[in-house]
């Protein structure tokens, strides 16, 4: 990905006649083929642009509808009340529930990310190593309602011995106290955003981890390195910015991942300290699941909901983008 | 505490493949010793195999025996980090840690190996500067990352990064094949000021530098493409090069092949 | 110069003391069997927890043990790879189970019955029906999505690498990366607003695919971008120079060459996509019966079918047997289009000379 996107810089160099004769010459029959073509390429381009300028547009259109209904504080309310009059909503909850999944998610999900990529690069025997990047290829191709239903079947059952363990010993925090109802928590929903974006950033991470020059490591190893200490002074400061831009990239998909919160999140209108007991919701999650029963105003406040989380998405991965540009520029330059 | 070393019946492989075969040698402490040779000779790889480099190449493999001072590196219970540790490496390509500063890079090895007081830190770090001849052209700018400066720079800040673990034996894997002829000429100049405290092996492919810095020449060939190189002489540097007694050597030097 | 603190340090031997070959597992073992004992004495029913216990014994045991013999640096060394073992461990553990419980569960119902019935008479809560309707409606949306995305994507992918340059190609770069990071819902409330709030169409699969497509432009263009700078310029340069027009070099030159490329991204971006559910689930609607036109009307599709499987049918069992055959289904097709698209990648690899 990273080769090509270089290249991207430098386009191909294109023959340039330098005589006006040629140019003249040049300029015969070919010319509305070529012209053709380069209006269809270039129009395709400036429609995926035209795109998104038209999903902020619409969006924003159609939320400044529903906020301008809006008697609570659409930022500061904390309540989703669409069918009555008048209506209140505001999305406080949402950002604090999506907000906390999501970085539960990045808690767990990229030290162990980072664990396995070092693990492929680095320490599984080569054979091993490519069969498992292959595999947690693949595993990014699951799709997320798969997740959602493995989460709600499989993984909630199993959490009650976790939750009740985290309540005995760190029950005291507020953090983590349990009333023992259904492990449908922002903690469940954290433990399962980070088994859903652990491939992902695994595979980024193992890209950039595999490109660290040779020579840098054997300069390490000559000092009389352990494999660790190679790592640590070698591929761990080379791939650094790499790592945070898989991070975000992850993040990305977290903050915005619907069906497998819906489906594990027993969701409640309200913020609660506790990430173990049920409660609290996501953007994403509580547009799906309030969608089908929601009036025309309801489907406007969902829309502008959508909308915030659309624009702190864009926000994350473009940081990463740039991050991984400039990441670009910088190896480039020492290469 | 510089050392000789003794290898014997040394094969190496990569993989399937034998890259050099049964190469047998001492090199005298505080002595430079060239390998040349044409490319594909296997100077590089048994150079790599004198401090356990080489394995770490997928595939890389070693049979006979190396021995440090009577201590085999291959040996049962050897560690190779300690290997590596006591016998150090300046590579073809100056590799300075990028994100690390000149006196970083310097100061590299020895945090590896323990604690230093600060003040300990900088005495080391700016004797093994002056030592690799850098000290006057990075005194002012230790805390810059060592990427910014020049490539013979660099060069000389691996081989102060080398020297300042004080190891017993510097090996150069083709030193100054990336530098011009100035930086080559600081490089050598510098090489015959480290052998009154090193063993130094240089693998080198310029036959006038190995004719300027060493005191032993070894002259490797190999049969033919895909097999296995070997050593076929080694003797006083002056003797190689004016009166080898093997014809091939003569021949490579000679210039008729290589 | 000799007086060097480190000689002195290090002038006793290359020998290390080290522990041998066989210490990790038997490390592991013990943590393994310490941790069954603790379990078994504390009554922690969960085997969750046996694991974890075992895998923090064995990265302290493992510290503890490489101090004492091999020194502090050597049991830093061995922790990290203690470390980075348990994380593959503690990953492979989910994902494992994922697609061992989807395969197990699956299975119960799966049969040509399941392929070949639809919904229409089988109310959510009782046993029988299938997902024929929904197979039907995720092909037809996931068709026409890729009719739409496939053609746009390659064209904007020609332009970034044969024509691009200057602000515009820099823009559509960055968007395109950026749009890739787009939530699937988000598209789904954008087709919402503008082609049934505002143009006032209804739910159809029509609508659904279009919000696909949005998804997948990006992706296309994306991998075939790779593909079309992986054509060497001598091939451009060679059809250029015998006077044929750029237009039909890119036709047939450039892309014959990077065509098997190109089927790879498509095939992954549309193996993506079949596994939407949330723009599906706003603009598809779902239905419980047969629907082939995907132009009017709520139709129904495979990710679709799983969560409202899983959600209509108060926690019924038959329900929930259909929404794992379901997804088996799903994950068994995009598995699929994942291993033939990368047969054809390795299988085209060679030839493109990178």
């Amino acid at each position: 990905m990273d080769i090509s996107t270089q290249n991207a810089e430098a386009p191909p160099p294109t023959p340039q006649p330098s005589a006006a004769v040629l140019k003249s010459a040049s300029r015969g029959a070919t010319r509305p083929g070529d012209r053709i073509f380069l209006g269809l390429s270039r129009g395709s381009g400036i429609f995926l642009l035209a795109i998104m300028a038209a999903i902020a547009a619409f969006l924003t259109y159609r939320a400044a509808l529903a906020i301008s209904k809006d008697h609570g504080n659409f930022l500061t309310t904390f309540e989703w009340n669409t069918s009555l009059e008048p209506a209140t909503f505001g999305i406080a909850v949402l950002a604090f529930g999506t907000v906390v999944s999501a970085l539960i998610a990045m808690v767990l999900a990229v030290p162990v990310a980072v664990g396995i990529a070092l693990f492929i690069t680095h320490y599984a025997p080569r054979r091993l190593g490519g069969t498992i990047a292959y595999v947690i290829d693949l595993l990014a191709a699951v799709p997320s309602i798969v997740y959602g239903l493995w989460g709600a079947l499989v993984l909630v059952p199993h959490m009650d011995g976790l939750f009740g363990w985290l309540d005995h010993y760190f029950g005291w925090t507020g953090i983590f106290e349990w009333q023992g109802g259904a492990p449908r928590s922002m903690l469940t929903v954290g433990i399962l955003l980070a088994i859903m974006i652990l491939p992902i950033i695994t595979n980024v991470s193992r890209e950039v981890f595999r490109q660290v020059p040779q020579m840098h490591e054997e300069a390490a190893l000559a000092l009389g390195a352990t494999r660790w200490e190679v790592i640590r002074m070698s591929v761990l400061p080379f791939g650094r910015s790499g790592v945070i831009s898989a991070s975000m990239l992850g993040l990305g998909r977290a903050l915005g991942e619907t069906m497998a919160v819906a489906t594990v999140l027993s969701p409640t209108f309200d913020i609660n300290a506790s990430l173990l007991d049920p409660g609290g919701g996501t953007f994403a999650q509580n547009i799906a699941s309030k969608f089908s029963e929601a009036t025309p105003l309801g489907q406007d406040a969902l829309i502008a909901s959508g909308l915030v989380l659309f624009v702190i998405t864009l926000l994350v991965n473009g940081a990463a983008r740039v991050i991984i540009n400039r990441r670009k520029e910088y190896s480039g330059a020492n290469a | 505490m510089a050392k000789r070393i003794d290898v014997s019946g040394l094969t190496a492989y990569y993989g399937a493949h034998k890259a050099i075969e049964d190469i047998s040698m001492t090199v005298e402490p505080r002595s430079v010793t060239a390998f040349i040779g044409p490319s594909g000779c296997g100077k590089s790889t048994f150079l790599r195999t004198l401090n356990r480099m080489h394995e770490v190449t997928p595939g890389g493999r070693v049979e006979g025996k190396v021995l440090l001072d009577d201590e085999d590196l291959y040996g049962n219970g050897i560690d190779p980090v300690a290997v590596r540790r006591t016998i150090g490496m300046v590579f073809q390509r100056p590799n300075p840690f990028p994100t690390m500063s000149i006196f970083d890079n310097v100061a590299a090895g020895l945090r590896l190996n323990g604690s230093y007081k600060k003040s300990e830190l900088s005495d080391i770090v700016e004797r093994s500067l002056k030592g690799a001849n850098l000290w006057n052209e990075v005194k002012d700018r230790l805390n810059k990352p060592g990427s910014g400066l020049s490539g013979g720079q660099q060069q000389r800040l691996c081989i102060a990064r080398a020297i300042a673990v004080e190891p017993q034996v510097l090996l150069m894997d083709e030193p100054c094949s990336a530098l011009d002829p100035i930086s080559t000429l600081a490089i050598e100049d510098l090489i015959g000021e480290l052998k009154e405290r090193f063993t130094i092996v240089i693998v080198t492919h310029n036959m006038q530098q190995a004719a300027r810095v060493s005191d032993r020449t070894a002259f490797f060939n190999l049969a033919a493409v895909g097999q296995p190189g070997r050593l076929i002489e080694i003797d006083d540097t002056e003797r190689i090069f004016s009166n080898p007694s093997v014809q091939a050597t003569e021949d490579y030097i000679s210039g008729r092949f290589g | 110069m000799s007086t060097a603190p480190v000689s002195h340090r290090r002038a006793s031997t290359l020998r290390g003391a080290s522990l041998p070959k066989w210490s990790p597992w038997a490390i592991a073992v013990g943590s393994v069997a310490v941790a069954a004992g603790i379990g078994l004495g504390a009554g922690l029913d969960s085997k969750v927890q046996w694991g974890l216990i075992a895998a923090i014994l064995f990265v302290l045991g493992t510290y503890a043990i490489a101090a004492r013999v091999e020194g502090r640096r050597q049991a830093k060394d061995r922790v990290a790879t203690s470390l980075v073992w348990v994380c593959f461990i503690v990953a492979v553990v989910p994902l494992a189970s994922l697609i061992w419980e989807t395969v197990k569960r699956g299975v119960k119902v799966f049969d040509v019955y399941f392929l070949t019935h639809s919904m229409g008479v089988v109310a959510d809560t009782q046993p029988g029906g299938g997902i024929y309707h929904a197979i039907i409606g995720t092909l037809e949306q996931v068709a026409i999505a890729t009719l739409i995305a496939v053609p746009i994507g390659v064209l904007t992918a020609i332009y970034l690498v044969e024509y691009g340059r200057g602000k515009l190609a820099k823009a559509v770069t960055f968007f395109v990366d950026v749009m890739t990071g787009i939530p699937s819902i988000v598209a789904g409330l954008f087709i919402l607003s503008f082609w049934i709030l505002i143009l006032d169409m209804g739910y159809s699969g029509f609508a659904g695919s279009l919000a696909l497509s949005i998804l997948m432009m990006p992706v296309v263009v994306r991998s075939t971008e790779e593909m079309l700078k992986l054509v060497p310029n001598e091939l451009r340069e060679a059809s250029l120079a015998l006077g044929i027009p750029k237009w039909r070099t890119i036709l047939k030159v450039v892309l014959p060459t990077s065509i098997g490329g190109i089927t790879t991204g498509v095939m992954l971006a549309v193996a993506r996509i079949t596994g939407e559910t949330a723009p599906v689930l706003l603009l598809v609607w779902g239905t419980s019966v047969i629907n082939d036109n995907p132009f009017s009307d709520p139709q129904a599709s495979l990710p679709l079918y799983i969560y409202q499987q899983y959600a209509n049918s108060a926690g019924s069992g038959a329900a929930y047997d259909r929404a794992w055959a379901a997804a088996l289904a799903l994950i068994a097709f995009v598995m699929i289009l994942n291993l033939a698209a990368r047969g054809i990648a390795r299988w085209k690899a060679p030839k493109t000379g990178r």
